[in-house]
């Protein structure tokens, strides 16, 4: 078993249990704190499959930006832990076990399937296309229209988010 | 450098991380933990998104995650606001204790 396997197995047990326990945890802050260990984890395996850019923008964006902003509301709310559902906490907890379950039940069976062969291991050019200048040239030049549309989005994500929290001043 | 691991691997983990996140979604009681479990979910497909653009040898798959990621940032910000508003206007943030637009 080469190295990479054995990052690949770390990394994904260490994925899992965060996200287990970020799903678990009661009170928010320590949640967001596994949450950024998750990411934290992803990008080892953005690592393992050699996309460098990638790995680096999921712990600027992800784990950097969007999870510094969650942090900042949690704080700001102070909510403290959440208490469980007092009646309701059968129904509400058995129909996602079940759905749960059903969805790992297929994934097992496909798992268990026979494995295609022309995925068996990585493509030849799997270093080159993770790099930025690969990933720069391909973005501005067929994915230009998508990549200027995606600033307008954001530009409407500040313009929204702004309108949606600002104070309504009381104007008579 | 070539790895041994086939893709099926990185797609079994993605589909369990997806699972993890939608239970989460439907078991937690606060806005903001729903909102985390949504960008687990998120996350999950990224995973599946380079794994298949690493095992097919092809760029596309990367430039998505990168859009997905804006859309994630962009859903980050508007999702906060609206928890800062709903908490402004109801005191609470426990999506079972806001039934505005429950007939």
């Amino acid at each position: 078993m080469d190295y990479t396997a054995i990052a690949f197995f770390l990394l994904a047990a260490g994925a899992v249990a965060t996200a287990i326990l970020t799903i678990t945890r009661r009170n928010p802050v320590s949640a967001a704190m596994f949450l950024v260990v998750h990411f934290v984890c992803l990008s080892g395996l953005y690592l393992t499959l050699q996309a460098q850019l990638l790995a680096a923008l999921q712990v600027i964006v992800y784990a950097g930006a969007i999870m510094v902003l969650v942090l900042f509301v949690i704080m700001l709310l102070n909510m403290g832990d959440e208490e469980k559902l007092a009646e309701r906490v059968n129904q509400r907890r058995i129909l996602p076990m079940a759905l749960g379950l059903a969805f790992a039940l297929q994934l097992a069976i496909v798992f268990l399937s026979e494995p295609s062969p022309q995925f068996a291991k990585m493509a030849e050019n799997a270093g080159e296309i993770g790099t930025v200048e690969s990933i720069g040239q391909t973005m501005f030049t067929t994915y230009l229209f998508p990549f200027e549309a995606v600033s307008l989005l954001l530009l409407a994500a500040i313009i929204g988010a702004i309108i949606l929290a600002k104070r309504r001043l009381v104007t008579n | 450098m070539m790895t041994s691991i086939p893709l099926e691997y990185y797609l079994t983990l993605s589909g369990v991380l997806f699972t993890i996140g939608a239970v989460g979604v439907l078991t937690r009681r606060n806005a903001i933990i729903i909102f985390m479990c949504i960008e687990l979910m998120l996350n999950a497909v990224n995973l599946t998104l380079v794994g298949f653009s690493a095992y097919l040898g092809d760029v596309t798959g990367q430039i998505f995650v990168f859009f997905v990621m804006t859309v994630a940032a962009a859903e980050a910000s508007i999702g906060l606001a609206i928890v800062l508003a709903l908490f402004r206007n109801k005191e609470t943030i426990y999506v079972d204790e806001v039934n505005l637009m429950k007939l």
